[in-house]
């Protein structure tokens, strides 16, 4: 290894900006659970319907009955601010990414980007020594105390960051939304009646200055963030973006997260100054946790153990999103190797399948009424993705056969309409989706997108 | 106190959470520039059309409630033609009102009191001969309402129902109490309209899964697809169990069908191209939305591709009889040619005017799909 790098290893850093960026972002956390409960989503999400759609691989992933999906995310909540105010932090981030991960993992239909993006974050957070400074572990145990972390504990949350907007951005560089400017063509004027601005979202002009501030922003937001010279302005215009769009459309917490964690970004001075506020208002001494301590990484073995796994990740997380090339067809449209990418608020999808069942012998048919196994959410979710067809498929098809049914093929019309365009045939109706299997094998059965 | 960095910080976050913040009240319904304003079509929704339409029906209802008290008075001939009537009168005047279930009738369940068929006709003679019997209850929905009347006025073969049967004070009580409680529900659900839910409903213009255009176009289409596509033509015609049922048509015992499928279609392409219901004037409407858009995103206007359907969907149904029990018996093809007719506005209506309006299904957060 070169000696520069060896350099970089040791290079150490104050910890306060990786300390504000556990307790916020633990913070967020426990807020987001407080609000997914009130919103009522856990009963409407998961225990209401009779039927989940599952990761591929991960079907034995099972929502827990009645109460104890409570007690799953009354879990995940509690580790979530544990860990935020650094008490029992390595348990409590454990705890949080396997219990927030799971309650992912229990239904795709609820798939978001920012779900995501919580669940790689605190998986970081693992292997990382955010409880050293200003948390509970510290304070109770002065000889856990560290003021100086190595420098890429903290580089290594800005690379995540990195690829996150950077992805989201190249995402972006297409045709519908750089030159149709959709599907912002189709959000923005539905937005008339939102109070000050809305008359501006009816201006033809503003979808594309939207589409075009929108690429721009992901690409170069975390270059304008990293050098001191344009770090304030770049902010701004993080707080402007996520603002807005928290403002026009319903992404929940994702605004704040995003806006909290680019603060890491920021210089230890202000991340101190962070620190104090809380400290004065708590009526602690921060200066308890000031005792010059560095983590030298060449002589920590958990360190270098934490280097290995986090450079996995990383480059894992760079490597992941390229495997879209491996598919032949629109993305937007078939969707393979479409999740797990940051393509974040670009497209415009609707769908409607119906489902026939036909007893292959006889010839005789009828059509499911979907609202008799599906949410309406599900039904909008499943009904423009051919991993969740196929899936609702065969449920279907060992439903009916269950019931005495003989001979069960299942065939759907369904159609589909991209940003935009008119509805056409989405997957193809004369097959038999018995015969099919979800696999990570192109998906042939999807019909060529008309444009 | 000197600026720093922090202070700076806290200073745009607070501003930016206050404008964030500001934006959950609506406290400016009125931006009108020349774009399609929700407000406006809201209030033509609710004021020409929807509470006129409940107004005429209980209207219809005052003359059912009058009629049943004559012939509980006088069980004569004539006072059974007019009860007869009366319920026809009233029942295609429902249609009008059925796919209204927002506010007051969502709450009450006003649709599963008004119009679930088949009636349980063992439910109704159980009722009839103990005589107690507790129309809120859920068990009891579909012993009410007009099917559960019609088996009583028209009875369930082809013979007429014996006045003498009819006129044992347990059948004329039964048939009173189902009346009044129509009307009862009605006048809560008009009178609900009158004093809260018309300003309430015109005021949540926003557009999220929750405002009132995002819930009237949800169940809108949810009427569409469910009691009129698959309750009044897919469901007797076997689309969905694959074998014909037609004894689950709508009015089989009177043979009305056809009148209350066309009240009901009539009543939905009203809805969608904002005729008011005294026929007078148009307002603004899912059609002008939709044609709106396509003119300022220059595409195509899909309205236009949905009242063609329409039209086919019309021509299809003319041909059928007026009991669509006897079309489903006799020639079921034809109730299955209007059904694919009806079907294949329904992918027109929930992909391309779902996507073209940005309605929102559910409140859910959403990152776009």
């Amino acid at each position: 290894m070169s000696n520069k790098f060896q350099t970089y290893l040791s290079t150490t850093t104050h910890a306060a900006p990786l300390a504000v960026f556990r307790f916020l972002f633990g913070l967020l956390m426990s807020i987001s659970i407080i609000r997914f409960w009130y919103n009522g989503w856990i009963e409407k999400l998961y225990l209401l319907p009779d039927f989940h759609f599952k990761y591929f691989g991960f079907s034995w992933i099972k929502v827990p009955p009645d109460i104890w999906c409570y007690v799953l995310f009354i879990i995940c909540g509690l580790a979530a601010f544990l860990f935020a105010i650094g008490f029992k932090y390595k348990i409590a981030i454990l705890i949080f990414f396997i219990s927030f991960t799971y309650i992912e993992l229990m239904d795709k239909t609820t798939y978001l980007n920012h779900y995501y993006f919580v669940s790689v974050i605190s998986f970081i957070l693992i292997f990382l020594p955010a409880n050293k400074y200003f948390s509970i572990d510290a304070f109770k145990n002065p000889s856990l105390a560290i003021q100086y972390i190595p420098k890429w504990n903290v580089d290594a949350l800005k690379i995540m960051l990195i690829i996150v907007y950077v992805y989201a951005g190249l995402a972006k560089l297409n045709y519908d939304w750089m030159v149709n400017a959709m599907p912002l063509a189709i959000w923005l004027p539905s937005k008339v009646d939102t109070p000050f601005i809305g008359s501006l979202m009816s201006q033809k002009w503003m979808p594309h200055f939207f589409s075009w501030g929108g690429a721009i922003y992901d690409l170069t937001i975390p270059f304008f963030l990293l050098f001191k010279k344009t770090r304030v302005f770049a902010f701004v215009a993080v707080l402007f973006f996520h603002l807005t769009t928290s403002i026009l459309f319903p992404i929940g917490m994702f605004p704040y997260i995003m806006i909290a964690a680019t603060m890491i970004f920021f210089s230890a001075k202000f991340h101190n100054q962070i620190l104090e506020k809380i400290a004065s208002i708590f009526k602690i001494g921060k200066t308890h946790f000031d005792n010059g301590v560095h983590l030298i990484h060449t002589q920590n073995r958990k360190s270098q153990i934490a280097f290995k796994i986090l450079a996995v990740v990383l480059i894992f997380q760079v490597l992941l999103p390229l495997r879209s090339f491996a598919y032949p067809g629109n993305i937007y449209w078939t969707e393979q190797g479409y999740r797990f990418s940051w393509r974040v608020m670009l497209m415009e999808k609707t769908g409607y399948a119906n489902f026939k069942i036909v007893d292959q012998k006889t010839g005789k048919r009828f059509y499911v009424q979907n609202e008799d196994f599906l949410t309406q959410f599900q039904q909008k979710q499943m009904s423009t993705q051919a991993d969740f067809i196929i899936e609702y498929a065969h449920y279907l098809g060992n439903h009916f056969t269950s019931q005495g049914h003989q001979n069960v093929g299942v065939y759907v019309e369904s159609y589909a309409s991209l940003n935009g365009r008119k509805s056409q045939l989405y997957i193809n109706p004369e097959i038999d989706l018995m015969t099919l299997k979800n696999n990570f094998n192109h998906r042939y059965y999807i019909l060529p997108l008309n444009e | 106190m000197k600026l720093t960095k922090l202070n700076f910080f806290l200073g745009v976050l607070l501003v930016g959470l206050f404008v964030t913040s500001c934006n959950d009240k609506d406290d400016d319904p009125t931006t009108s520039v020349d774009n399609f304003n929700r407000s406006e079509m809201l209030s033509f929704w609710a004021d020409d059309i929807i509470i006129p339409a409940y107004e005429s029906f209980d209207g219809t209802l005052d003359n059912f409630v009058e009629a049943k008290d004559a012939f509980a008075n006088d069980q004569s001939i004539d006072h059974l033609e007019n009860l007869k009537a009366t319920w026809l009168i009233s029942y295609k005047s429902w249609q009008n009102v059925a796919m209204f279930d927002i506010g007051k009738a969502e709450e009450i369940n006003f649709l599963y009191s008004m119009n679930i068929f088949p009636a349980d006709v063992d439910l109704i003679e159980e009722n009839i001969s103990n005589g107690d019997y507790n129309l809120t209850l859920p068990s009891n929905m579909d012993a009410q309402g007009f099917p559960a009347i019609e088996y009583l006025l028209f009875g369930m073969d082809d013979s007429i129902v014996p006045l003498d049967l009819l006129s044992e004070p347990n059948r004329i009580a039964y048939i009173s109490d189902l009346v009044d409680r129509m009307k009862s529900l009605n006048s809560e659900v008009l009178n609900d309209w009158k004093t809260n839910f018309r300003n309430t409903f015109v005021e949540n213009n926003g557009s999220s899964a929750t405002a009132s255009t995002d819930k009237m176009i949800n169940d809108f289409l949810f009427h569409f697809e469910k009691h009129f596509r698959a309750g009044k033509i897919g469901i007797p015609a076997g689309v969905f169990s694959g074998s014909e049922l037609s004894s689950l048509a709508e009015a089989p015992y009177s043979g009305k069908s056809k009148e209350l499928f066309f009240a009901s279609f009539d009543a939905i392409q009203n809805f969608f191209t904002g005729l008011s219901f005294d026929k007078s004037t148009t307002g603004l409407s899912l059609q002008q939305y939709l044609s709106n858009i396509a003119q300022t995103n220059e595409s195509q206007d899909i309205s236009i591709a949905i009242l063609q359907q329409w039209e086919s969907a019309t021509t299809s149904a003319q041909h059928l009889m007026d009991n669509f029990k006897d079309q489903v018996e006799q020639d079921n093809s034809k109730m299955l040619n209007t059904y694919d007719e009806i079907q294949k506005s329904v992918v027109l209506l929930k992909v391309d005017m779902m996507q073209a309006l940005n309605i929102q299904v559910d409140y859910v957060d959403a990152d776009g799909d």
